[in-house]
């Protein structure tokens, strides 16, 4: 029944992105309510399907289709959706649709912003993005091992092309390193793929869930669940397999750091929920000690780099590795509780640091950089809203209960005090109290970095990107004096066109000094919603936990 | 009644959404300047900050009728009013939303809802002028909104839930004055000393939860009993972390005098009366895990003997009025933490509810104080009795509540810790050594409070006024007002809060030892009296010098702060420094490495490419008498 339902929610992008291939002049002038319209459709069967979602049987497949596909490979074309993947599907058109009204509506200082027409390459745009939100989605639906490795693998070129065209200064090295690796991590996945296949004959991944590892060996299921899950952990990140990820967000545009970081890495993390844990459990309760102790590393690891981070973006993409480290952690403990905490810690995090990215790319924005002291420090002075929301995400990205970051991080840590009866107890209480001590760490480079940027007073007289007569002239002094890593990029295309200063809404708040505009229309469109669901998620935990809870159980059937 | 609680916890919450969005659009339906829509949004959001308070308060008072001061008087606890909204499934133990009010809880939210009504009426006129008053009331809305979360929670992790907002409106409202990089410091390490301690706090609800399968109290204090006593002690030492930082115990106590750099009616609501108060309530909730766990009670009567003492000398030597009462707070907190340990819980909270009301008071007399000097320097006071004469009387009650001058209500409280402590060198759950440390240091206390606070009383209100002509203040002080006394607003509050200052003593029947209570009133008058003669002997010179050669390291509280930055908040940092270079070399070094070999070892190939024809021609007949060699070889 409604088996149509994943499969139109694959097809809207796809015909949005094959449309703009077959008439690519025609639409050229309604591009900006294109995407939006077909990202809006595909959100709201997203939500039609998290609505008609039977949320009694949550932890079985609905929605399914299944339909052979290349018979020769034993391939099939198998989707569906259960309590684990629900959530992500729709957080993931969500935030393309987001993506989308910041583009449409922006005006044409950010590159990439579908005004820009001349220096943006909008067709293009669009047609990335929504190829992207096909791989996205699919990686969610996809039941069957090799489907699924399609389209995570599908989302990478989008993505490349994503960094490598409308990213900042050093984009074409962040974009090739992004690829490369990860290419790489997939590789070695597909050889892990590969083998659960030769062993057990299907590629099924509901089937080899229900098998719970039955017809491999011990020794095969630790082989295949290191190859699975170094592939999925380059993607996450995991530590030490991280590194393409500070460059890649710096670089990246706004809406490809946002959905990079609210999408792509829930594809690493997923992977470990749908494929490894389920299928290969005594692989999992063999390297399950180590992938917890990655995971603190990189909790710890990834607080201090951020501790002494200057860059904004750079400092929010490191913030990502110690997240990711918690939703790992949570994994490792192969308890439901932990693995609960990592699925509620992945959407959270999706929501969070796609607001923050969003901020990020505003702050650029205006600023012209994101260099920290190169903001000078009070933002709560000079943009009191813009300021006020970034307290409010880096507020809600520490952890403070009552939002959505708090219960995934306590759940994950409750899960490491009680861990799986096969794993070491001892061992996952010092991860518990490393990963404590990691969320202590998380607080104090936020704090600090909200103190740098938005207390204080404003020290010196910010660059005005909405100059009265544009001209190189107009170059925001950080980037002039080659301060920020990124100024002199930014700048420069921002230079390309200049909105009217005259553009008045009717009420402009006295604060909005030196030209610069708090936040606009189009900004809040995009955050309010992200807002509004840390803010349910976090006060009402039970709407996750619920969904996500008898899925869990089920996947761990064979260890407990 | 059953949903009283609810009501009283949801109401600030709605208040403090309503007043952050709603009050902060002065262009919303009503014409005029800028200056009156902005005028018109500051008392919207003072209704959306006051009656929502109020209304809390009264629901307070109403669930505290019935058992009154049961809790006080020992009486068997009666039957908790209050139900189960539901419970959450986590895969494991489930959280249940349990919101009730028993006889602790009951009194302590009379408390939290009256101090904050007080404080949310005299902060309308204390930031008269401010800009940001609407998010700052309504941060207190969220505040008074946890703190009763905390108060009335059923279950451990709701309470942390509480537990934790509080924290952060605490960070908020601390660094309300942002302006001024050092309150924005101060409130990133009032934030940062808790939270390490709130980490050992969840911890110990853990172990608490998992082995009690339930993270209900009710349950978790029936299952004690059963309970080893290595769980136990884990569990307690654990949750006195938690304890430590909230309640700011040594050795988390330094975030404190710090977090003055607030507005003066969040030091005395947050700071003084309520959230610093935490920490002892949650030890009074869990007590009977507490009075299980020996080695822990013992851990808390030395912290409390240190941090009452250490406290006491250090108030003695400030010359910040606020840092004064800072300190007292510490030494005062430490008292009650002391009767816990002593094994009296009735006696800590006694203390707890008058040392709410006094320090609030006095907070609140020092705000009036401030406002009008325009300065938080002691230095600057000074005869200041003629001029504030209201606050000069409201303010001596304060002093003599804290001191215990009979019949002040902080005679009573201090007077039932103090035999608590006695009794416990003869026959209690401490140890010998400790219950004589604690017992010797809360005397010493005595003493001590007896003069700091009446070095504080003298230097401000008595002698010569010191009237210095002031610059214009700095956003982070207060601000200057000609007026002769403070605006009604400021001084209904001060008024209505001397009443139970003076008279909550009397609550719950007078039981006082005779002996203990002389000893206590003759050490106060000899701590008083030395710094009043030498008070006498030159009165613009500061008393504080009976200290002597310990006075600098009374001023900068041993030196405890220099010694953590030493050895934890520099290393940390420059930890950080060494992961960002070692990520940059090593870890992305490799990354990178591992490209260039592949591209060196790729040039390599490419020598052979080098479109030589003869070259390849070569090669091939190379290859082709290989194979034949080898297949005759091998055939």
């Amino acid at each position: 029944m409604m088996g149509w339902l994943p499969v139109a929610l694959l097809a809207v992008p796809l015909l949005g992105a094959s449309l703009l291939l077959i008439s690519p002049g025609s639409l050229r002038p309604v591009l900006r309510v294109y995407g939006l319209a077909f990202s809006g459709l595909t959100l709201a069967l997203a939500v039609m399907l998290a609505a008609t979602f039977d949320y009694a049987q949550a932890a079985r497949p609905q929605f399914t289709v299944d339909q052979p596909w290349i018979p020769g490979l034993d391939l099939r074309f198998h989707l569906g959706v259960d309590g684990i993947s629900l959530p992500l599907v729709v957080l993931t058109a969500l935030l393309t649709f987001l993506c989308f009204a910041y583009l449409s509506w922006g005006d044409a200082r950010g590159p990439g912003q579908l005004r820009a027409s001349a220096t943006g390459r909008p067709r293009a745009l669009v047609f990335t993005l929504l190829v992207l939100e096909v791989g996205m989605i699919g990686t969610f639906l996809a039941l069957d091992l090799l489907l699924f490795f399609v389209f995570f693998e599908i989302v990478l070129i989008p993505m490349y092309f994503l960094i490598a065209i409308w990213g900042g200064r050093g984009r074409r090295g962040a974009a090739i390193k992004f690829i490369l690796y990860t290419l790489l991590g997939s590789v070695v996945m597909l050889l892990g793929l590969l083998l659960i296949w030769s062993q057990t004959g299907t590629l099924d991944i509901v089937a080899l869930g229900q098998a719970h590892g039955a017809g491999m060996s011990r020794a095969v299921q630790i082989l295949a669940f290191a190859a699975v899950g170094i592939g999925l952990a380059v993607k996450t990140p995991m530590w030490p397999l991280h590194t393409w990820l500070p460059d890649a967000h710096t670089e990246a545009p706004t809406v490809g750091s946002v959905l990079l970081a609210g999408v792509l890495l829930k594809m690493g993390t997923y992977g470990f929920a749908r494929i490894a844990i389920p299928v290969l459990p005594e692989g999992a309760v063999a390297i399950a000690p180590w992938l917890g102790a990655l995971a603190v590393v990189g909790i710890v690891y990834g607080s201090l780099a951020c501790l002494a981070q200057r860059d904004l973006k750079r400092m929010i993409a490191y913030s990502s590795v110690g997240h990711m480290g918690f939703v790992l952690l949570g994994f490792a403990t192969l308890t439901t509780v932990g693995i609960n905490g990592a699925l509620f810690a992945n959407v959270a995090h999706g929501l969070i640091t796609g607001l923050l990215f969003f901020l990020a790319g505003a702050i650029k924005e205006r600023y012209g950089t994101a260099d920290m002291p190169s903001l000078g420090g009070g933002m709560l002075a000079t943009l009191p809203h813009l300021g006020a929301v970034l307290t409010f995400a880096a507020i809600a990205s520490l952890g403070i209960p009552g939002l959505a970051g708090f219960w995934g991080e306590m759940l994950s840590l409750l899960g490491a005090f009680q861990p799986a009866e096969a794993l070491p107890r001892g061992l996952f209480l010092v991860f518990m109290v490393i990963g404590g001590l990691g969320a202590v760490l998380t607080a104090a480079y936020f704090l600090v970095m909200l103190s740098r940027v938005t207390h204080g007073l404003p020290a010196r007289t910010v660059p005005s990107l909405v100059a009265t007569h544009p001209g190189p002239a107009e170059e925001p002094p950080a980037s002039a004096a080659g301060l920020g890593p990124d100024g002199p990029g930014a700048g420069a295309e921002a230079a390309g066109e200049r909105p009217e200063a005259s553009e008045t809404e009717p009420f402009v708040p006295e604060a909005t000094i030196e030209g610069m505009r708090d936040i606009r229309g189009y900004e809040l469109v995009a955050w309010v919603p992200l807002i509004v669901l840390i803010l349910v998620f976090g006060l009402w935990p039970k709407l996750l936990l619920s969904l996500t809870t008898p899925a869990v159980q089920t996947l761990l059937g064979a260890l407990s | 009644m059953t949903i009283f609680p609810l009501l009283a916890v949801l109401l600030p919450f709605v208040a403090a959404f309503a007043g952050l969005l709603l009050s902060r659009r002065p262009h919303f339906r009503s014409p005029g300047t800028p200056e009156t829509r902005r005028a018109a949004g500051r008392r919207r959001a003072a209704w959306f900050a006051v009656f929502p308070t109020a209304a809390s308060a009264v629901l307070a008072t109403w669930l505290a009728w019935g058992p009154g001061f049961a809790f006080l008087e020992g009486a068997s606890p009666g039957e908790p009013v209050g139900r189960t909204y539901g419970t959450i499934v986590t895969g494991g133990i489930p959280i249940s939303l349990t919101l009730q009010a028993d006889d602790l809880s009951a009194i302590l939210g009379v408390l939290v809802t009256f101090v904050a009504l007080a404080v949310q009426v005299y902060s309308v006129g204390y930031l008269h002028d401010d800009p940001r008053y609407p998010s700052y009331s309504a941060f207190i809305s969220l505040f008074t909104s946890a703190m009763l979360l905390v108060v009335y929670a059923g279950d451990l992790l709701v309470l942390y839930v509480g537990w934790e907002i509080m924290g952060l409106c605490s960070y908020l409202l601390i660094g309300h004055w942002w302006e001024d990089r050092a309150n924005s410091r101060a409130a990133v390490k009032a934030f940062l000393v808790t939270r390490l301690g709130d980490v050992g706090f969840l911890f110990g609800i853990f172990v608490l939860g998992v082995s009690a399968g339930s993270f209900r109290i009710a349950d978790v204090l029936a299952k004690v009993p059963e309970m080893s006593a290595g769980t136990l002690v884990a569990a307690t030492m654990l949750l006195l972390a938690g304890v430590a930082g909230k309640s700011a115990q040594v050795p988390l106590h330094t975030w404190l005098p710090d977090a003055m750099a607030g507005p003066t009616p969040i030091s005395a609501l947050i700071h003084a009366a309520t959230m610093v108060a935490a920490g002892i309530f949650i030890v009074a909730r869990l007590f009977p895990a507490f009075l299980a766990a020996r080695p822990t009670l013992d851990v808390l009567a030395v912290i409390a003997a240190l941090g009452m003492l250490g406290a006491a000398l250090a108030a003695l030597a400030q010359d910040d009025l606020k840092r004064v009462l800072a300190y007292s707070t510490v030494s005062q907190l430490a008292y009650m933490a002391g009767g816990l340990a002593a094994g009296s819980d009735s006696a800590a909270i006694f203390h707890l509810l008058t040392h709410g009301a006094f320090k609030a008071l006095l907070f609140l007399c020092a705000g009036a104080v401030i406002h009008h000097v325009g300065s938080n320097l002691m230095s600057q006071m000074g005869g200041l009795r003629r001029t504030l004469p209201v606050t000069f009387v409201t303010m001596t009650v304060g002093f003599a509540a804290l001191t215990g001058i009979p019949p002040a209500s902080g005679f009573f409280s201090k007077d039932a810790l103090l035999l608590t402590m006695e009794r416990a060198l003869t026959g209690g759950r401490l140890t010998d050594a400790a219950a004589l440390l604690l017992y010797g240091c809360a005397l010493a206390t005595v003493a001590v409070t007896g003069a700091y606070a009446t070095r504080a009383w003298l230097r401000t209100f008595l002698g010569e006024a010191r009237v210095v002509a002031l610059p214009e203040p700095e956003p982070g002080t207060a601000h200057v007002v000609d007026v002769r006394e403070a605006p009604r607003t400021m001084l209904v509050p001060i008024v209505l809060l001397a009443v139970p200052a003076l008279l909550l003593g009397f609550a719950g029947g007078v039981h006082l030892d005779l002996g203990v209570a002389a000893i206590s009133v003759v050490l106060t008058l000899l701590g008083g009296g030395v710094v009043y003669a030498f008070w006498r002997g030159d009165p613009a010179a500061d008393p504080a010098r009976v200290l002597g050669p310990f006075l600098g390291p009374c001023e900068r509280a041993f030196y405890v702060d220099g010694l953590y930055a030493a050895v934890f908040v520099r290393p940390v940092l420059a930890l950080a420094r060494l992961v960002v270079r070692t990520d940059d070399r090593v870890v992305d070094g490799a990354v990178r490495g591992s490209g260039r070999t592949m591209q060196g070892l790729s040039g390599m190939l490419r020598l052979v490419q080098n479109g030589n024809v003869q070259l390849y021609v070569t090669g091939l007949l190379a290859g082709v008498l290989l194979i034949v060699v080898g297949a005759v070889v091998f055939a």
